[in-house]
């Protein structure tokens, strides 16, 4: 599969899984919604130059926002990780794009110590940014700082269980093809 | 000149990083004032096909509860059939939803129901929206009350597109509902805290109201867009605010949020008549100032 097709059906399948299952679980406590959907930009291939990274977040969080009928909220969010994810990929694994020997970010790919530590920053800025647009409207500042560490902790678990369920399987990038 | 292009080419991911943001943050707050947005009216045609799928194979879960309270609605139904009656008089007339304008022995509808199916509904969030799969083709306008199937209150209409429409939910924190206690008519407003999905807020009864728990709270007669005297909820709890002088009430809802399937869109005939007579009142009273 290439590519474009894998990424076109993760993204189908992250947004039906947030949208249908996700986001309608009888919640667990008024302060933690699961979110998963945003792991879609987390596993977009390392050679993604930027701007596309941030033209495929936006699309991802927009899709999303259509389904929970609040248009811009998990947008903004997204493509602001969507933004930071290379320097963070920089800054814990220091060499060039090109020379990843795995296509995307996985814990194989960067092992489990920075990949956790990736997906942690990732996680919490998309949090943070997420309840803060929340919480502008709404709510207080207490409530806010207790669901960004509530939310961040329940994504942080669904992650590392989707990592160990589905472990992708990624060829080594090869001069052939 | 020059050098503009050169700083543009140099920071050109960062700018469109901005961009980008600015234009969700911007849809974000237009939406959140007019609870419309950029192509929600497109978007909803895709998403609501998409839900109408889902909740097809969503349907199979809830049937045996869903036929248990349509079985019970239309047993009350069959029960106001006119043939039941021998003779229908004055007190049973005014109970079907009508006016009696002109012609004392006319009827005028005034409210009109159509049914309508929920494709989309949450209840985890701040703000919640259920979708229906009836849109403006099919007459639904804004500012429509829907009601579950057992005459409860779930929400007001606040967009719609050809073939669907969104509902504000009783749980958004900005919808406000006037309704009254049904044993003295005593009204309030119904709102929601954002927390509790089973609970509403019913505030404005100043604390010489006499009330108990489990008294019933219904929809207002003083509404242009609800119909009166439908069920909104119980009182569940009782604290009074010595500052104010008004209850905190908390309100169990009528309706189990998390598993509204199929609803009934009321629409107040008479509310374009309404709102012109108040808008030339107001009007008249500030010409003659």
């Amino acid at each position: 599969m290439s590519d474009l097709v894998r990424n076109i059906l993760r993204l189908a399948i992250f947004i039906f899984v947030q949208a249908f299952i996700l986001d309608k679980v009888p919640n667990l406590h008024r302060f933690v919604v699961p979110y998963l959907y945003f792991l879609f930009v987390l596993w977009l291939p390392f050679t993604t130059p930027r701007l596309t990274l941030l033209a495929l977040g936006f699309l991802c969080g927009l899709l999303l926002d259509y389904f929970t009928m609040t248009p811009g909220l998990h947008t903004a969010a997204c493509v602001l990780i969507a933004y930071v994810r290379p320097f963070i990929i920089t800054l814990l694994s220091p060499k060039e794009a090109q020379e990843f020997t795995f296509r995307e970010p996985s814990p194989k790919a960067m092992g489990w110590g920075p990949y956790s530590i990736y997906a942690l920053i990732l996680t919490f800025l998309h949090h943070t940014w997420l309840t803060f647009l929340q919480w502008l409207d709404f709510g207080t500042f207490m409530s806010f700082l207790i669901k960004v560490v509530a939310t961040t902790a329940i994504s942080m678990v669904l992650i590392v269980t989707v990592e160990i369920l589905f472990p992708r399987k990624l060829k080594f990038r090869t001069n052939t093809a | 000149m020059r050098n503009i292009f050169i700083f543009i080419r140099r920071y050109f991911v960062l700018l469109s990083f901005l961009a980008l943001q600015a234009f969700a943050l911007w849809i974000l707050f237009t939406y959140n004032r007019f609870h419309r947005a950029v192509g929600l009216g497109v978007a909803s045609e895709f998403t609501g096909s998409v839900n109408a799928q889902v909740d097809k194979v969503d349907d199979y879960f809830h049937l045996r509860e869903e036929n248990r309270r349509v079985h019970q609605v239309n047993d009350s139904l069959m029960n106001l059939v006119s043939s039941n009656f021998a003779q229908v008089d004055t007190t049973a007339r005014a109970i079907t939803d009508t006016l009696r304008l002109t012609d004392s022995t006319r009827d005028v509808r005034r409210y009109l129901w159509r049914a309508a199916k929920v494709v989309y509904n949450s209840v985890n969030f701040e703000k919640n929206y259920l979708q229906i799969n009836r849109g403006a083709t099919e007459g639904i306008r804004e500012n429509m009350a829907v009601l579950n199937s057992d005459g409860a209150l779930v929400g007001l209409v606040v967009a719609v597109s050809p073939n669907f429409s969104q509902v504000m939910s009783l749980l958004h924190v900005q919808s406000r509902v006037p309704a009254s206690l049904k044993n003295n008519n005593v009204f309030g407003t119904i709102e929601w805290s954002g927390e509790d999905p089973r609970f509403l807020l019913l505030k404005g009864i100043s604390m010489d109201v006499k009330l108990k728990k489990g008294d019933s709270v219904l929809t207002s007669i003083y509404s242009y867009n609800y119909p009166p005297g439908f069920l909104v909820g119980r009182i569940a709890d009782i604290k009074t605010d010595k500052a104010s002088g008004f209850y905190n009430l908390k309100v169990r809802s009528a309706v189990n949020f998390n598993a509204v399937q199929q609803v009934f869109v009321v629409e107040n005939l008479q509310r374009t008549e309404q709102l012109q007579l108040d808008e030339a009142t107001r009007q008249k009273m500030e010409q003659k100032k």
